[in-house]
């Protein structure tokens, strides 16, 4: 790390002052033309909330970040300078050679020395920056001597988030695991509501990572290929179904730090966010005590019984976060894409039915096996409200012992049917 | 060279009854039977240019409800869904439907008339390989209505996204294959007559620099749209047959598709670039009246763009984690590109150097290529370093870059070259006024367009998205702003070239001074069988 700060400071020492000048200048332009656009778009923008925007990349939170920062200035600057010495002539020659002017044409078309030249000098300049980016690659892409790993894998379209074994975890204990989906209502999304400050950069459960640990991050998908990225960190990879990818970053400050998918992945590409809440590690452990604790309580919710309110509201609710981005908030679906509940035979029919294609999804195609990421009780929650919203009256009550049933029986009969 | 005694009435080539003069001038069928059974170079060139140009607009179209929607945070005109349709058809459509058929249209006109050719190669080849266009976009525009819509899995259609379509999905993989078959076809044709039907004298090193680009550019589409035909036949049998090439369930490997597409896709785009240096080289020293600067450098920095854009292609996949070595190589090799890429750019200043120079509207054009080329040249270079890309990968920086290259690159240089050729084509000049006008419109609104979309990507807008953040609204609003004037503004060019076809000043044989390529010592425009004796080139 040491040496990758060297190349940097070199550079820093190595521009004269008035270099450095220019840079100040250049960033008043740019800080007084934001002004302007800034108002002309308050005149423009409806109300709610707004956000400072950016013209460079995000404040660098991880060294990477900062080694990225520093080479994009970099080749920023060394184009700039080739801008000039091209467009320098070429204005002129614009100006000064205009028939307007009676300029009188020459008929050279051939200069080899020059043309030898200008094939080395970009060579050169090419190495030049080669050697700094090669460093850079290097450091991203060495994952050793993490202090701990988090399992990221993507889903349409929400992140889940796995730590595993880690000094303290018990042998056999079963990891802290979770989903992240995107809290912003969806009346700022329809523009029925004022948008907030994070608007689409919000999630209910973010990433919770130490500050000062080497955090390696491992990714893959459930679906499709997904992209995490973290602009702050520098850190994007994508998350490919089937395969394992790693990557890693260390924060120094804590915060919290947002982010997107970075590949498209379907309707809700644009509304999986990224959020990672860096912590001291103190609080950090705090945080994970307390995540175990609340496994348990939860465990012990699954077995008790439930009105059909009690779980129709809590439904309502869970249904929005996981199935209406495809089957819609009024459960007509899009048609010839995702297909309606409200009056839809499995919503309506056979309780059994209706969960086995909640816990096991359907294959080869963008429903997926719930039972792979909502607990009995959310899943009981989530078929009551189905069963009961919109046109449908089933009536009946599903019960978190019931999916546990079907889990099980379900688990032994797909086994072969599977294969 | 005086234009008609170019095209003296002597007997045709040996083996044809000879014509007479009045023949030759009148020799297209009438009506409808004309464009559909038409084997003259010259009629499938104008085919393909109207057919690229409406392709364009409907394309351009797609681009305007993009831009809508974004214009502002929230959802408003479309829902997800549908941008995503939106996107990958404009993708798509621009591709393969406008830029890539608007270069072959070029090539039609201009490669016989360039190299003193009676026509192409293989006429009925020809007529055919036009024919299959519009049946592909009938089938890429009818997706839009079928169940479920059209793709939505951008215009680079990675599995397993691609896999969860419908119907539109395989629609889409078949145009393309029809694309592919055409294009092909095409490639072979251009090669065949440039090799084989150059007028006396011509030498490889003789030829102009649009030839020069186009025989390169088709030995591309020869060698790599068999690729991406490969690609989409695998996802097609991935889709209804079984397979498992891109499904790791089945021991498949999704990033196998990408490389395969990359295989295909940087050669792709330097198919949709190479004709446009052609133009470019041939505007500038028209209307600088001297010789292209460097021809044979330029002949040499062609040839090597083309061979390393077969080196380069996992600069696209750069995030999906392949081993350092591997960043490293196609770092290194994306960025020697930039090399021939620099060298191409000097030549056409010093062309332009102690030049006499105007600047009617295709040079206008031209230069403007050279500017904002060089500028998609440079966050190409910026984007060729594996960190920074990493961090701009799949963002709006990289929707800049694109267009810097494909816009203001090929499409502004077809533009330039419709200019330039237009009263060869059809005999009349066009409104000067109004093509300066049309020209202002475009290169500004251009910019304001796309260079704030740099910005966006810097700070961390990613592309694809209907979508966005509050700090990106302010950006955005300017883009969507600039791309509705961007969009106006072709349909003054739309109008230029109809009327400039209706009528206008007579162009004459040779309307620019400085011109110097064969297609000038012809009529205005030029008898419907041209060179039918081979001219002699010193
Ligand atoms: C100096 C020359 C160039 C260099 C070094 C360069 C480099 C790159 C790199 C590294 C990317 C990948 C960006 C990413 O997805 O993260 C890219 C994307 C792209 N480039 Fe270039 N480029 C150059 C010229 C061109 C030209 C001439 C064209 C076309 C006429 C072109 C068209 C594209 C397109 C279409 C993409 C985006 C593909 C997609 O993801 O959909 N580039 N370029
Ligand atoms: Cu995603």
């Amino acid at each position: 790390m040491k040496k990758k700060d060297g190349w940097r400071q070199a550079m820093d020492a190595g521009s004269c002052q008035a270099w450095h000048r220019l840079r100040v200048i250049c960033a008043a332009a740019l800080s007084s033309c934001r002004g302007g656009l800034a108002a002309l778009a308050i005149g423009l923008l409806p109300g709610g909330a707004r956000a400072e925007f950016g013209i460079n990349l995000q404040p660098p939170a991880t060294i990477i970040a900062r080694q990225i920062d520093d080479l994009h200035t970099t080749i920023l600057w060394i184009c700039a300078v080739i801008l000039v010495v091209v467009f320098l002539p070429l204005v002129y020659a614009l100006i000064r050679f205009r028939r307007s002017r009676g300029a009188q044409a020459s008929t050279f078309h051939d200069n080899t020395p020059l043309e030898i030249v200008w094939t080395i000098i970009p060579v050169v300049i090419l190495v030049a920056m080669a050697w700094p980016a090669t460093e850079t690659v290097l450091a991203m892409k060495d994952t050793s001597a993490a202090d701990m790993t988090v399992k990221v894998t993507g889903h349409q379209w929400k992140w889940e988030y796995e730590y595993l074994a880690r000094d303290g975890t018990p042998e056999g204990s079963e990891p802290v695991r979770f989903f992240s989906n995107l809290a912003t209502p969806r009346e700022q999304i329809g523009n029925q509501a004022d948008k907030g400050e994070h608007y689409l950069l919000e999630v209910d459960n973010p990433l919770v990572v130490p500050t000062g640990k080497k955090i390696r991050v491992v990714l893959t998908a459930a679906d499709v290929i997904h992209s995490w990225w973290v602009p702050a960190f520098g850190v994007k990879q994508d998350a490919i179904p089937g395969f394992i990818r790693d990557t890693w970053f260390k924060v120094d400050e804590p915060g919290t730090y947002r982010g997107q998918c970075a590949e498209l992945c379907g309707v809700n590409h644009g509304y999986m966010p990224v959020v990672v809440k860096a912590v001291p590690p103190a609080e950090f452990d705090a945080w994970m005590a307390e995540q175990k604790a609340q496994r348990a309580i939860a465990k012990a919710a699954a077995a008790k019984t439930y009105t059909l309110a009690q779980l129709k509201d809590q439904g309502e609710k869970l249904y929005a976060t996981n199935c209406a981005a495809c089957h819609q908030p009024n459960g007509k679906g899009l048609p010839g894409a995702f297909p309606a509940l409200d009056g839809s035979k499995v919503a309506t029919g056979p309780v059994d039915g209706h969960l086995d294609v909640v816990l096991h999804g359907r294959p080869g195609t963008a429903m997926q096996a719930f039972g792979k990421q909502l607990s009995d009780l959310e899943i009981a929650a989530i078929l009551t409200y189905e069963r009961n919203a919109w046109g449908n009256r089933a009536g009946d009550v599903v019960q978190p012992a019931m999916v546990a049933a079907r889990r099980n029986a379900g688990a032994v009969a797909s086994a072969p049917a599977s294969n | 060279m005086d234009a008609h005694s170019a095209n003296p009435a002597i007997p045709g080539v040996p083996g044809h009854p000879p014509r007479d003069y009045a023949e030759e001038h009148h020799g297209a069928p009438g009506g409808l039977r004309r464009w559909l059974t038409s084997t003259n170079h010259k009629d499938i060139g104008t085919l393909y240019l109207w057919f690229s140009f409406a392709m364009f607009l409907f394309a351009g179209a797609l681009a305007m409800l993009i831009r809508a929607e974004l214009a502002r945070p929230g959802i408003q005109l479309v829902d997800p869904a549908v941008f995503n349709q939106l996107t990958a058809m404009h993708g798509l459509i621009m591709i393969f439907g406008a830029i890539m058929p608007a270069f072959v249209g070029f090539a039609n006109w201009m490669v016989p008339l360039q190299i003193g050719a009676p026509d192409m190669a293989f006429p009925r080849m020809n007529n055919w390989s036009f024919w299959l266009l519009p049946a592909a976009g009938t089938l890429l525009i009818s997706s839009f209505f079928v169940p479920g819509g059209a793709a939505a899995a951008g215009w680079t259609m990675y599995p397993p996204l691609y896999m969860q379509g419908g119907i539109a999905y395989d629609m889409t993989i078949l145009a393309i294959h029809i694309l592919g078959l055409s294009s092909i076809m095409g490639a072979i044709n251009i090669i065949v007559t440039i090799l084989n039907m150059r007028a006396t004298g011509m030498t490889l090193m003789k030829m102009p620099l649009f030839v020069w680009t186009w025989l390169i550019t088709a030995y591309l589409l020869v060698a790599v749209m068999p690729v991406l035909a490969c690609a989409i036949t695998m996802m097609l049998t991935d889709r209804h047959f079984g397979t498992h090439f891109f499904s790791a369930a089945g021991g498949g490997d999704p990033v196998l598709f990408q490389h395969v597409f990359w295989f295909f896709g940087h050669p792709e785009v330097y198919i949709m670039i190479l004709p446009a240096f052609g133009i470019v080289s041939t505007i500038l020293p028209t209307f600088a009246r001297k010789p292209l600067f460097g021809y044979t450098s330029m002949v040499y920095a062609v040839a090597s763009i083309a061979f390393l854009s077969f080196l380069v292609w996992a600069h696209h996949m750069f995030t999906t984690g392949m081993p350092a070595a591997g960043q490293l190589f196609f770092m290194y090799t994306t960025m020697l590109i930039a090399v021939p890429t620099g060298v191409k750019v000097f030549n056409w200043v010093a062309t332009l150097w102690r030049g006499s120079l105007t600047f009617e509207t295709p040079m206008l054009f031209a230069i403007a290529f050279v500017c904002l080329f060089t500028i998609g040249g440079f966050s190409g270079l910026v984007l060729a370093l594996v960190p920074v890309d990493i961090q701009l990968q799949d963002t709006y920086y990289v929707v800049a870059h694109f267009h810097y290259v494909l816009f203001s690159g090929a499409a502004m240089s077809i533009m330039a070259g419709v200019y330039y050729w237009l009263p060869k084509w059809t005999g009349h000049m066009y409104n000067e006024a109004l093509g300066k006008t049309h020209f202002w419109l475009t290169a500004i609104a251009f910019n304001v367009t796309f260079f704030p979309m740099h910005f966006l990507g810097l700070a961390g807008m990613p592309r694809r998205i209907p979508d966005y953040a509050l700090q990106f609204a302010e950006f955005n609003l300017i883009a969507s702003l600039g791309a509705f004037v961007l969009g106006a503004a072709q349909l003054l060019f739309l109008y230029n070239v109809i009327s400039c076809i209706r009528g206008g000043k007579p162009a004459g044989a040779k309307p620019w001074e400085g011109a110097d390529t064969l297609e000038w010592t012809l009529s205005s425009p030029p008898p419907y069988h041209s060179f039918t004796t081979p001219p002699t080139v010193r």
